[in-house]
């Protein structure tokens, strides 16, 4: 045993003086070993955790902050924040609806979500209102029962540490960039989900049924494992507004897909954007990246960004298995002084491999939106294709909407073919809208969905109703 | 470098008459490049061709001074048959000739700026080499209305006579109101590993035409690199041709400000590369104004483990509106080693536009082989029918056909 176990070990029995009521701790400001082991000790990890955290934050101490990307933000304080806080008790938060900011009620009325799911969203003390633990559970039944793992990953390191300990970093190792390398020296929480072999996931998994899945904090981590064959389709975020008081979220999410298996991760994003002088507003950096380890696999994204006040992110399929398929759809809305960087990365590394990128960016006020990706088609990937189209539409002239796809084809048997246009809602769209009864806004809403439906069609089917009606509410105010 | 670079200054500048304002601004300039060096990949307009690895691989150290003190005979028989032309001949970097000898003189008029250093607004470390180093730096400028008769070519020509390995070029073009000016950038290289750097200065006024072909064929183990800014007031068009292929590296930088309404710019460009070759062109399409219009095309046939890189940018301001931007590159990859790298950037801040750019490579259509093999072709000439239509595309749309027609017989392109 090296020395730097037995440290490890010895640290296993610290306990900070801090000892039984969990629920009230918060450790202390800052970002250092001590924390990063207070906070591993806390979520009783075994060692080899804490050694991946640690081993992270060596590298963490290293690294710059990135300073290429197009949103600029004010420098952050890495030593002012709290990296682990305890879910806030009942007393902080609001007692019943009455007390929430009216604009944001408006906004769940016209999103059509039921109120004791609004309660819910908000952590409204309410009990038996709302019936989710009970309804959780009966999924849970039929999951298991399939052999389904899908928990927190703090539970699944300490139940499954097999399945964590080979995949966990094996996408996003802990030497990679900036705010990959802080997650995983600091997560909190986060979902884990192994599909074993030949098992088709019988429903839609989503955060929304699993329990403890509110107050995941602002370092999530999500370990997707497909086995061979199966299929599963996660869902990630929801449609309603979420307020949260952490500025920074800096996610990580790695998929894997083993041979014939299929992955279909969804995400729906809404944190708050800020105020209409864009203050305010949540850092939305979130590292997501999918292997298609396997032979014949897929990993496909959906994503329909419409909040925080900046989104930078790029999830990426690396296709190493031959015959492989990597999707990308997405749709970004920026309003106000919201500012959107985000695309893909298709690595393809295998014989045979298929990548599709469509993208709708749709920038409004003063906001802004680039869209920056990388098709690289490596020597040895025979026979591979690309299809990128990504589309922008500007509504007003204090917006800006940007292109900044990279393209390296080394292979001369495969194809990559990219296509990119920009323009406006014209005149004659909204006029004829207008013509039958529209006011201008609904039209610019009607015609924004067509602009989208490419993207909008990918989503599950009652998130996609959702989001088409959240694709109108995000450009509010932005007509006329 | 450093000190082979400081020695070869204080050289070049014992040769010149300049006031000491000149050689501080001079010097000023070396020290910039001293501190920056050659670009490289850790550059993002350089992240495709580290040009400070490229030069380490293919010449190795780089001297700098040139004696422009001896004059270079020149040698007539690297004049273009057929045309009847204007020239300007540069050889081994030093001016030996310019000659229009089929224009009124009084409607042309050279200056001599060597004196004076115009900044450019390109922020990379070349134009500082270019700015310390230059010798010689001229002005044409075309007086208001007149539109040349024939076309300027201008020879570059570098022989085995060479002082240095290193040559910076500097030419400055003023086209006054309603005048015009067809040129010709002609390379002719016979010595062997050198680096080449060009900087082209063009100052378009109402409805003045440019239109630059430059055409670098034949086969050579040089190194280039051009940059041409081209500012354009209203009314104006500028037209650019580029033909890639002869030297081992080459990186053609067209940075063009729309400033006028109604201005355009148009920038077509092949690639034909094989043996190790590694060619770029990147282009910075400025729409600064209202109505304005930009049009590229950009088309590649790559061979035995060559490269090619197109990076193009379409950037529209927020008062640009009713701006047409369009770029399409195409490229052919006709060898496993081939590779082709294309970064289309669009940046845009107004919203009545129409913006749109594609890029497709692959390798040639199989089915159209077939389609020519069963109807008696050989493969090979299949082969060369494909891709004598695919670049058959791009010379079509130089304006000029007496210079169209001069192209296609260097390029032996057929209709």
């Amino acid at each position: 045993m090296d020395n730097r176990q037995k440290e490890i070990n010895n640290l296993k029995d610290y306990k900070y003086g801090f000892s039984t009521d969990i629920e009230n701790i918060q450790a202390p400001k800052g970002l250092n070993e001590d924390v990063i082991k207070f906070i591993s000790n806390i979520k009783k990890e075994p060692a080899w955790m804490l050694e991946f955290r640690l081993k992270a934050f060596e590298r963490f101490k290293v690294l710059k902050e990135p300073d290429w990307q197009k949103p600029k933000f004010p420098k952050i304080d890495y030593q002012d924040l709290y990296y682990y806080s305890a879910p806030k008790s009942m007393k902080d938060k609001p007692k019943s609806l009455d007390e929430l900011d009216p604009k944001l009620l408006e906004t769940y009325k016209k999103l059509g979500i039921p109120l004791q799911e609004q309660a819910r969203l908000n952590g409204i003390a309410v009990d038996a209102v709302f019936d989710s633990v009970s309804v959780a559970t009966t999924f849970k039944d039929e999951l298991t029962k399939q052999g389904i793992i899908f928990c927190p990953i703090s539970e699944a390191i300490q139940n499954h540490p097999e399945l964590v300990k080979k995949y966990l970093g094996s996408v996003i190792p802990t030497s990679d960039h900036f705010f990959a390398t802080l997650n995983s020296a600091v997560f909190t929480d986060g979902s884990f989900v192994y599909i074993p072999e030949g098992v088709r996931c019988p429903m839609e998994l989503s955060t929304y049924f699993r329990i403890n899945a509110s107050n995941t904090g602002q370092f999530e981590r999500t370990l997707i494992i497909a086995d061979k064959g199966s299929y599963v389709s996660y869902l990630e975020g929801c449609t309603a507004p979420m307020r949260d008081e952490n500025q920074l979220h800096a996610a990580n999410v790695e998929l894997i897909a083993l041979d014939d298996a299929e992955i279909k991760y969804s995400t729906v994003q809404n944190w708050y954007p800020g105020d209409k002088d864009g203050k305010g507003g949540i850092y939305n950096f979130v590292t997501k990246r999918g292997l298609c380890k396997g032979k014949n696999s897929k990993i496909s994204w959906t994503q329909v960004e419409t909040g925080s006040s900046i989104t930078w992110k790029y999830p990426s399929c690396i296709l190493k298995g031959d015959n492989s398929v990597g999707e990308f759809y997405s749709i970004a809305i920026t309003n106000n002084h919201q500012k959107a960087d985000t695309g893909t990365k298709m690595i393809h590394l295998g014989k045979n491999t298929k990548s599709k990128i469509i993208s709708k960016g749709i920038s409004a006020g003063s906001s802004d939106m680039t869209y920056r990706g990388l098709v690289d088609i490596s020597s040895k990937a025979k026979n591979s294709t690309n299809y990128t189209q990504c589309d922008s539409l500007l509504m007003g002239n204090k917006c800006g909407a940007h292109t900044v796809p990279y393209i390296k084809n080394k292979n001369s048997e495969s194809n990559i073919a990219h296509e990119a246009t920009t323009s406006k809602i014209s005149e004659e769209q909204l006029h004829y809208c207008q013509q039958r009864g529209l006011n201008p806004e609904e039209a610019v809403g009607l015609i924004v969905n067509g602009f989208c439906k490419e993207v909008l069609q990918q989503l599950p089917m009652e998130f996609a109703v959702e989001a088409q009606k959240l694709v109108g509410i995000s450009l509010e105010g932005s007509v006329g | 470098m450093k000190e082979q670079l400081q020695k070869d200054f204080d050289n070049s500048i014992k040769n010149l008459s300049l006031s000491q304002k000149d050689i501080e601004i001079k010097k000023f300039c070396l020290d910039n490049f001293i501190n920056k060096g050659f670009p490289n990949r850790k550059e993002e307009d350089w992240k495709f061709s580290d040009l400070n690895q490229i030069i380490k691989n293919n010449i190795g150290e780089l001297s700098f001074y040139n004696d422009q003190t001896s004059t270079n005979k020149v040698d007539t028989s690297v004049f273009v048959d057929g045309l009847e032309h204007n020239k300007i001949v540069f050889i081994n970097g030093r001016i030996e000739k310019i000659d229009f000898e089929y224009e009124k003189k009084d409607q042309i008029e050279i200056i001599d700026q060597s004196e004076t250093i115009n900044e450019f607004k390109n922020s990379n470390s070349l134009s500082d080499l270019n700015n310390a180093f230059t010798n010689k730096c001229f002005k044409i400028l075309v007086k208001k209305g007149y539109q040349l008769v024939k076309p300027l070519i201008i020879y570059h020509t570098t022989n085995s006579k060479i002082w240095s390995k290193n040559i910076n070029l500097r030419l400055n073009f003023e086209l006054d109101k309603d005048s015009s000016l067809r040129l010709i950038d002609l390379f002719n290289d016979t010595s062997e590993k050198n680096f080449l750097n060009i900087f082209y200065n063009f100052e378009l006024k109402e409805n003045a035409v440019l239109k630059n072909y430059k055409v670098d064929k034949f086969e050579n183990k040089n190194i280039k690199y051009s940059f041409n800014n081209i500012d354009q007031d209203k009314n104006s068009v500028s037209e650019t041709f580029i033909l890639s292929s002869g030297s081992n590296f080459s990186k053609n930088e067209i940075n063009c400000n729309l400033n006028g309404v109604y201005a355009s710019a148009f920038v077509n460009g092949i690639f034909s590369l094989n043996n190790h070759k590694h060619h770029e062109i990147r282009s910075i399409i400025n729409h600064l104004t209202e109505n304005t219009k930009s049009y590229q095309l950009i088309k590649s046939v790559l061979d035995e483990s060559s490269k090619a890189v197109y990076q193009g940018k379409i950037f529209v301001n927020s008062e640009a509106q009713k701006t047409d931007g369009y770029q399409l590159s195409k490229a052919i990859l006709l060898n496993k080693e081939s590779e082709f790298n294309a970064k289309p950037e669009l940046e845009i801040y107004a919203d009545d536009v129409k913006c749109s750019h594609g890029s497709a490579s692959g390798s040639l259509n199989e089915d159209s082989i077939f389609y020519l093999m069963s109807r008696g072709l050989s493969y090979q000439q299949s082969r060369e029918l494909l891709i004598n239509g695919f670049l058959l595309d791009v010379v079509e749309k130089i304006t000029d056909s007496e210079i169209k027609n001069l192209i296609k017989n260097m390029i032996g392109i057929k209709e």
